[in-house]
Protein backbone atom coordinates (compact mmCIF):
# COMPACT_ATOMS: atom_id res chain seq x y z
CA UNK A 1 0.00 0.00 0.00
CA UNK A 2 1.31 3.45 -0.97
CA UNK A 3 0.27 6.66 0.71
CA UNK A 4 0.62 10.36 0.08
CA UNK A 5 0.51 12.34 3.31
CA UNK A 6 -0.95 15.62 2.03
CA UNK A 7 -0.80 17.65 5.25
CA UNK A 8 2.31 17.09 7.33
CA UNK A 9 4.26 19.56 9.49
CA UNK A 10 7.72 18.06 9.33
CA UNK A 11 9.28 21.05 11.06
CA UNK A 12 7.63 19.98 14.31
CA UNK A 13 8.50 16.28 13.97
CA UNK A 14 11.58 14.15 14.45
CA UNK A 15 13.50 12.41 11.67
CA UNK A 16 12.24 9.11 13.08
CA UNK A 17 8.82 10.08 11.69
CA UNK A 18 10.19 10.02 8.16
CA UNK A 19 11.82 6.63 8.71
CA UNK A 20 8.65 5.11 10.12
CA UNK A 21 6.45 6.72 7.48
CA UNK A 22 8.68 5.28 4.76
CA UNK A 23 8.37 1.85 6.39
CA UNK A 24 4.59 2.34 6.42
CA UNK A 25 4.36 3.10 2.69
CA UNK A 26 4.39 6.91 2.56
CA UNK A 27 5.96 8.05 -0.71
CA UNK A 28 5.35 11.81 -0.51
CA UNK A 29 4.37 14.48 2.00
CA UNK A 30 3.19 18.07 1.56
CA UNK A 31 3.93 20.57 4.31
CA UNK A 32 1.66 23.60 4.68
CA UNK A 33 3.07 26.69 6.36
CA UNK A 34 1.61 27.02 9.84
CA UNK A 35 1.92 28.40 13.33
CA UNK A 36 5.27 27.91 15.11
CA UNK A 37 3.72 27.35 18.53
CA UNK A 38 4.19 31.04 19.33
CA UNK A 39 3.48 34.28 17.46
CA UNK A 40 6.46 35.43 15.39
CA UNK A 41 7.49 39.10 15.49
CA UNK A 42 9.45 39.63 12.27
CA UNK A 43 8.78 38.95 8.59
CA UNK A 44 12.30 37.59 8.28
CA UNK A 45 11.39 34.79 10.69
CA UNK A 46 8.66 33.67 8.28
CA UNK A 47 11.02 33.90 5.34
CA UNK A 48 13.59 31.68 7.05
CA UNK A 49 10.78 29.29 7.88
CA UNK A 50 9.74 29.18 4.21
CA UNK A 51 13.39 28.46 3.34
CA UNK A 52 13.46 25.67 5.87
CA UNK A 53 10.36 23.92 4.48
CA UNK A 54 11.22 24.51 0.82
CA UNK A 55 14.98 23.82 0.93
CA UNK A 56 16.02 21.89 4.02
CA UNK A 57 13.04 19.70 4.84
CA UNK A 58 13.09 17.96 1.41
CA UNK A 59 16.64 16.80 2.14
CA UNK A 60 15.57 15.29 5.47
CA UNK A 61 12.67 13.42 3.84
CA UNK A 62 14.84 12.29 0.91
CA UNK A 63 17.07 10.28 3.26
CA UNK A 64 14.16 7.86 3.49
CA UNK A 65 13.01 8.06 -0.12
CA UNK A 66 10.07 10.35 0.65
CA UNK A 67 9.32 13.26 -1.67
CA UNK A 68 8.70 16.48 0.27
CA UNK A 69 6.63 19.39 -1.07
CA UNK A 70 5.38 22.49 0.75
CA UNK A 71 3.10 25.52 0.74
CA UNK A 72 3.80 29.08 1.87
CA UNK A 73 1.41 31.38 3.72
CA UNK A 74 0.64 33.43 6.75
CA UNK A 75 -1.37 31.00 8.86
CA UNK A 76 -4.72 32.08 10.35
CA UNK A 77 -3.45 32.39 13.93
CA UNK A 78 -0.83 34.97 12.97
CA UNK A 79 -3.02 36.69 10.37
CA UNK A 80 -4.43 38.76 13.22
CA UNK A 81 -1.33 40.94 12.85
CA UNK A 82 -2.18 42.67 9.56
CA UNK A 83 0.97 44.76 9.07
CA UNK A 84 3.29 41.82 9.74
CA UNK A 85 1.19 39.60 7.49
CA UNK A 86 1.40 42.07 4.62
CA UNK A 87 5.19 42.15 4.82
CA UNK A 88 5.27 38.35 4.65
CA UNK A 89 2.78 38.24 1.77
CA UNK A 90 5.01 40.62 -0.19
CA UNK A 91 7.86 38.10 0.09
CA UNK A 92 5.84 35.02 -0.90
CA UNK A 93 5.97 35.25 -4.72
CA UNK A 94 9.71 34.50 -4.81
CA UNK A 95 8.94 31.15 -3.17
CA UNK A 96 6.40 30.26 -5.86
CA UNK A 97 9.44 29.77 -8.11
CA UNK A 98 10.94 27.08 -5.85
CA UNK A 99 10.76 23.54 -7.26
CA UNK A 100 8.78 22.07 -4.36
CA UNK A 101 6.37 24.89 -3.49
CA UNK A 102 2.81 23.95 -4.50
CA UNK A 103 0.78 27.01 -3.60
CA UNK A 104 -0.64 29.24 -0.88
CA UNK A 105 -1.62 27.51 2.35
CA UNK A 106 -2.71 27.04 4.95
CA UNK A 107 -4.76 30.23 5.08
CA UNK A 108 -8.22 31.02 6.44
CA UNK A 109 -9.82 31.62 9.80
CA UNK A 110 -8.90 30.81 13.37
CA UNK A 111 -11.21 32.95 15.53
CA UNK A 112 -13.29 34.35 12.65
CA UNK A 113 -12.08 37.93 13.15
CA UNK A 114 -12.16 40.90 10.78
CA UNK A 115 -8.35 40.96 10.56
CA UNK A 116 -8.23 37.28 9.65
CA UNK A 117 -10.74 38.00 6.87
CA UNK A 118 -8.58 40.83 5.50
CA UNK A 119 -5.47 38.63 5.29
CA UNK A 120 -7.41 35.68 3.97
CA UNK A 121 -8.75 37.76 1.08
CA UNK A 122 -5.30 39.15 0.29
CA UNK A 123 -3.76 35.68 0.16
CA UNK A 124 -6.56 34.29 -2.01
CA UNK A 125 -6.04 37.22 -4.35
CA UNK A 126 -2.28 36.54 -4.45
CA UNK A 127 -2.86 32.86 -5.22
CA UNK A 128 -5.28 33.64 -8.04
CA UNK A 129 -2.93 36.23 -9.51
CA UNK A 130 0.00 33.78 -9.52
CA UNK A 131 -2.05 30.70 -10.54
CA UNK A 132 -1.26 28.92 -7.29
CA UNK A 133 -3.22 26.12 -5.62
CA UNK A 134 -4.98 27.14 -2.39
CA UNK A 135 -5.10 25.21 0.90
CA UNK A 136 -7.53 26.47 3.53
CA UNK A 137 -7.53 25.74 7.26
CA UNK A 138 -10.93 25.80 8.94
CA UNK A 139 -11.12 26.57 12.67
CA UNK A 140 -11.35 23.83 15.23
CA UNK A 141 -14.14 23.27 17.75
CA UNK A 142 -16.94 25.84 18.18
CA UNK A 143 -15.60 28.27 15.55
CA UNK A 144 -15.55 25.73 12.71
CA UNK A 145 -19.11 25.99 11.42
CA UNK A 146 -19.10 29.78 11.25
CA UNK A 147 -15.53 29.88 9.90
CA UNK A 148 -16.40 27.46 7.13
CA UNK A 149 -19.37 29.57 6.09
CA UNK A 150 -17.24 32.74 6.07
CA UNK A 151 -14.61 30.92 4.00
CA UNK A 152 -17.12 29.72 1.42
CA UNK A 153 -18.74 33.17 1.16
CA UNK A 154 -15.39 34.84 0.47
CA UNK A 155 -14.23 32.22 -2.05
CA UNK A 156 -17.50 32.53 -3.95
CA UNK A 157 -17.29 36.31 -3.95
CA UNK A 158 -13.67 36.21 -5.18
CA UNK A 159 -14.49 33.63 -7.87
CA UNK A 160 -11.73 31.23 -6.86
CA UNK A 161 -11.77 28.10 -9.01
CA UNK A 162 -13.19 25.42 -6.63
CA UNK A 163 -11.24 22.64 -8.37
CA UNK A 164 -7.98 24.29 -7.26
CA UNK A 165 -9.04 24.88 -3.64
CA UNK A 166 -8.75 22.34 -0.81
CA UNK A 167 -10.70 23.15 2.35
CA UNK A 168 -9.25 21.20 5.24
CA UNK A 169 -10.34 19.87 8.63
CA UNK A 170 -13.95 19.23 7.59
CA UNK A 171 -16.20 17.24 9.92
CA UNK A 172 -19.74 15.88 9.73
CA UNK A 173 -21.34 19.33 10.04
CA UNK A 174 -19.15 21.13 7.47
CA UNK A 175 -18.36 18.64 4.71
CA UNK A 176 -21.56 18.96 2.67
CA UNK A 177 -21.38 22.67 1.78
CA UNK A 178 -17.68 22.23 0.89
CA UNK A 179 -18.35 19.37 -1.52
CA UNK A 180 -21.53 20.98 -2.86
CA UNK A 181 -19.45 24.06 -3.74
CA UNK A 182 -17.16 21.92 -5.90
CA UNK A 183 -14.14 22.24 -3.59
CA UNK A 184 -11.84 19.47 -2.40
CA UNK A 185 -12.48 18.55 1.24
CA UNK A 186 -9.81 17.31 3.63
CA UNK A 187 -10.23 15.37 6.86
CA UNK A 188 -7.47 15.64 9.45
CA UNK A 189 -7.25 12.70 11.82
CA UNK A 190 -6.20 12.88 15.45
CA UNK A 191 -5.40 10.09 17.90
CA UNK A 192 -7.93 11.72 20.25
CA UNK A 193 -10.15 14.82 20.09
CA UNK A 194 -11.42 16.20 16.76
CA UNK A 195 -11.78 13.79 13.79
CA UNK A 196 -11.01 10.10 14.37
CA UNK A 197 -9.99 7.46 11.80
CA UNK A 198 -13.29 5.60 12.30
CA UNK A 199 -15.42 8.72 11.76
CA UNK A 200 -13.40 9.50 8.63
CA UNK A 201 -14.17 6.02 7.33
CA UNK A 202 -17.87 6.70 8.03
CA UNK A 203 -17.70 9.93 6.02
CA UNK A 204 -15.97 8.16 3.13
CA UNK A 205 -18.82 5.62 3.07
CA UNK A 206 -21.53 8.30 3.24
CA UNK A 207 -20.06 10.86 0.80
CA UNK A 208 -17.93 8.68 -1.47
CA UNK A 209 -14.33 9.16 -2.54
CA UNK A 210 -14.59 12.00 -5.02
CA UNK A 211 -12.70 15.19 -4.03
CA UNK A 212 -11.99 13.85 -0.55
CA UNK A 213 -8.53 13.94 1.00
CA UNK A 214 -7.44 12.25 4.22
CA UNK A 215 -4.47 13.46 6.20
CA UNK A 216 -2.95 12.78 9.58
CA UNK A 217 -2.46 15.32 12.26
CA UNK A 218 1.30 15.75 12.54
CA UNK A 219 2.20 18.92 14.35
CA UNK A 220 3.39 20.28 17.71
CA UNK A 221 0.48 18.93 19.69
CA UNK A 222 -0.70 15.43 20.53
CA UNK A 223 -0.87 13.94 17.05
CA UNK A 224 0.31 11.03 14.94
CA UNK A 225 1.19 10.68 11.25
CA UNK A 226 -0.03 7.09 11.44
CA UNK A 227 -3.71 7.89 11.91
CA UNK A 228 -3.66 7.78 8.09
CA UNK A 229 -2.80 4.09 8.15
CA UNK A 230 -5.34 3.52 10.96
CA UNK A 231 -8.04 4.98 8.73
CA UNK A 232 -6.94 2.87 5.76
CA UNK A 233 -7.07 -0.27 7.90
CA UNK A 234 -10.51 0.65 9.24
CA UNK A 235 -11.79 1.23 5.69
CA UNK A 236 -10.24 -2.06 4.52
CA UNK A 237 -11.84 -3.98 7.42
CA UNK A 238 -15.22 -2.77 6.22
CA UNK A 239 -14.71 -4.68 2.99
CA UNK A 240 -13.42 -2.01 0.62
CA UNK A 241 -10.87 -3.03 -1.99
CA UNK A 242 -7.17 -2.30 -2.18
CA UNK A 243 -7.76 -0.15 -5.28
CA UNK A 244 -10.34 1.93 -3.38
CA UNK A 245 -7.74 2.53 -0.69
CA UNK A 246 -5.21 3.59 -3.28
CA UNK A 247 -7.77 5.97 -4.80
CA UNK A 248 -8.35 7.64 -1.42
CA UNK A 249 -4.92 7.61 0.18
CA UNK A 250 -2.67 7.96 -2.86
CA UNK A 251 -4.50 8.90 -6.03
CA UNK A 252 -6.79 11.63 -4.70
CA UNK A 253 -3.91 13.69 -3.27
CA UNK A 254 -1.95 12.99 -6.46
CA UNK A 255 -4.89 14.36 -8.48
CA UNK A 256 -5.37 17.50 -6.44
CA UNK A 257 -1.72 18.35 -5.87
CA UNK A 258 -0.85 17.25 -9.42
CA UNK A 259 -2.68 20.31 -10.72
CA UNK A 260 0.63 21.96 -9.89
CA UNK A 261 3.08 20.50 -12.41
CA UNK A 262 5.83 20.35 -9.78
CA UNK A 263 3.95 17.57 -7.99
CA UNK A 264 4.86 14.66 -10.24
CA UNK A 265 3.70 11.67 -8.18
CA UNK A 266 1.06 10.15 -10.45
CA UNK A 267 -2.16 8.21 -9.74
CA UNK A 268 -1.89 4.50 -10.53
CA UNK A 269 -3.99 1.35 -10.77
CA UNK A 270 -3.06 -2.04 -9.38
CA UNK A 271 -2.27 -4.68 -11.98
CA UNK A 272 -5.04 -7.25 -11.86
CA UNK A 273 -4.27 -10.85 -12.76
CA UNK A 274 -6.29 -11.76 -15.85
CA UNK A 275 -7.86 -15.21 -15.80
CA UNK A 276 -7.53 -17.39 -18.88
CA UNK A 277 -8.67 -20.85 -19.80
CA UNK A 278 -5.25 -22.42 -20.04
CA UNK A 279 -4.40 -25.22 -17.67
CA UNK A 280 -2.52 -22.91 -15.31
CA UNK A 281 -5.46 -20.54 -15.03
CA UNK A 282 -3.35 -17.56 -16.09
CA UNK A 283 -2.87 -15.77 -19.38
CA UNK B 1 -20.85 -1.81 3.93
CA UNK B 2 -20.74 -3.86 7.13
CA UNK B 3 -24.08 -5.15 8.50
CA UNK B 4 -25.59 -4.07 11.83
CA UNK B 5 -24.45 -7.15 13.76
CA UNK B 6 -20.89 -6.70 12.58
CA UNK B 7 -20.95 -3.04 13.60
CA UNK B 8 -21.85 -4.11 17.15
CA UNK B 9 -19.32 -6.94 17.08
CA UNK B 10 -16.58 -4.50 16.19
CA UNK B 11 -17.48 -1.41 18.19
CA UNK B 12 -19.49 -2.54 21.26
CA UNK B 13 -16.47 -2.76 23.54
CA UNK B 14 -15.18 0.63 22.31
CA UNK B 15 -18.58 2.19 23.04
CA UNK B 16 -18.78 0.52 26.45
CA UNK B 17 -15.38 1.92 27.33
CA UNK B 18 -16.23 5.45 26.10
CA UNK B 19 -19.55 5.53 27.98
CA UNK B 20 -17.87 4.32 31.18
CA UNK B 21 -15.23 7.06 30.82
CA UNK B 22 -18.03 9.59 30.43
CA UNK B 23 -19.91 8.26 33.47
CA UNK B 24 -16.75 8.22 35.58
CA UNK B 25 -15.94 11.79 34.55
CA UNK B 26 -19.40 12.98 35.59
CA UNK B 27 -19.02 11.09 38.90
CA UNK B 28 -15.65 12.81 39.40
CA UNK B 29 -17.32 16.14 38.72
CA UNK B 30 -20.05 15.36 41.27
CA UNK B 31 -17.47 14.51 43.92
CA UNK B 32 -15.34 17.60 43.30
CA UNK B 33 -15.71 20.72 45.50
CA UNK B 34 -17.64 23.60 43.95
CA UNK B 35 -15.72 25.96 41.65
CA UNK B 36 -15.92 29.74 41.56
CA UNK B 37 -18.68 29.95 38.93
CA UNK B 38 -21.30 27.87 37.17
CA UNK B 39 -19.90 26.31 34.00
CA UNK B 40 -22.16 25.99 30.94
CA UNK B 41 -20.12 23.07 29.62
CA UNK B 42 -21.87 20.68 32.03
CA UNK B 43 -25.24 21.55 30.52
CA UNK B 44 -23.79 21.04 27.04
CA UNK B 45 -22.57 17.59 28.06
CA UNK B 46 -26.05 16.68 29.29
CA UNK B 47 -27.58 17.87 26.00
CA UNK B 48 -25.02 15.87 24.03
CA UNK B 49 -25.86 12.77 26.06
CA UNK B 50 -29.52 13.26 25.13
CA UNK B 51 -28.61 13.24 21.44
CA UNK B 52 -26.75 9.96 21.91
CA UNK B 53 -29.51 8.38 24.00
CA UNK B 54 -32.59 9.24 21.96
CA UNK B 55 -33.65 7.28 18.88
CA UNK B 56 -32.86 9.21 15.71
CA UNK B 57 -34.83 9.28 12.47
CA UNK B 58 -31.62 9.91 10.52
CA UNK B 59 -28.09 8.63 11.21
CA UNK B 60 -26.88 12.16 11.94
CA UNK B 61 -26.08 12.18 15.67
CA UNK B 62 -22.44 13.22 15.19
CA UNK B 63 -23.49 16.14 12.94
CA UNK B 64 -26.14 17.34 15.43
CA UNK B 65 -23.69 17.12 18.32
CA UNK B 66 -21.12 19.20 16.44
CA UNK B 67 -23.79 21.77 15.55
CA UNK B 68 -24.82 22.00 19.20
CA UNK B 69 -21.20 22.79 20.10
CA UNK B 70 -20.81 25.42 17.36
CA UNK B 71 -21.08 29.19 17.52
CA UNK B 72 -24.31 30.41 15.92
CA UNK B 73 -24.20 31.04 12.17
CA UNK B 74 -26.43 33.66 10.56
Amino acid sequence: MYYIQPHYHGISRTTEDYERMAQAGVVAVAEPAFWAGFDRMYPQTFIDYFRQISEFEPTRAAQYGIRHFCWVAVNPKEAENVSLSRQVIAAMPEFFEKPTVLGVGEIGFNKNTANEAIIFREQVELAIKHRQLILIHTPHLRDKLKGTKLTLDILREMRADPARVWIDHVEEHTIKPVLDGGYWAGMTLYPMTKMSPKRAADILEVYGKERLLVNSSADWGPSSPFTLQECALEYRRRGHSEQELIEIFHNNPARFLGQCAKFDVKPFRLMEPQMNTDKHGWR
Amino acid sequence: MTDKNTVLDRYFLDCRCMLLELAATLDRHDRAPAGSAADPRLQILHELIQIVARPSAQPDRAKRMLELMSDPVQ
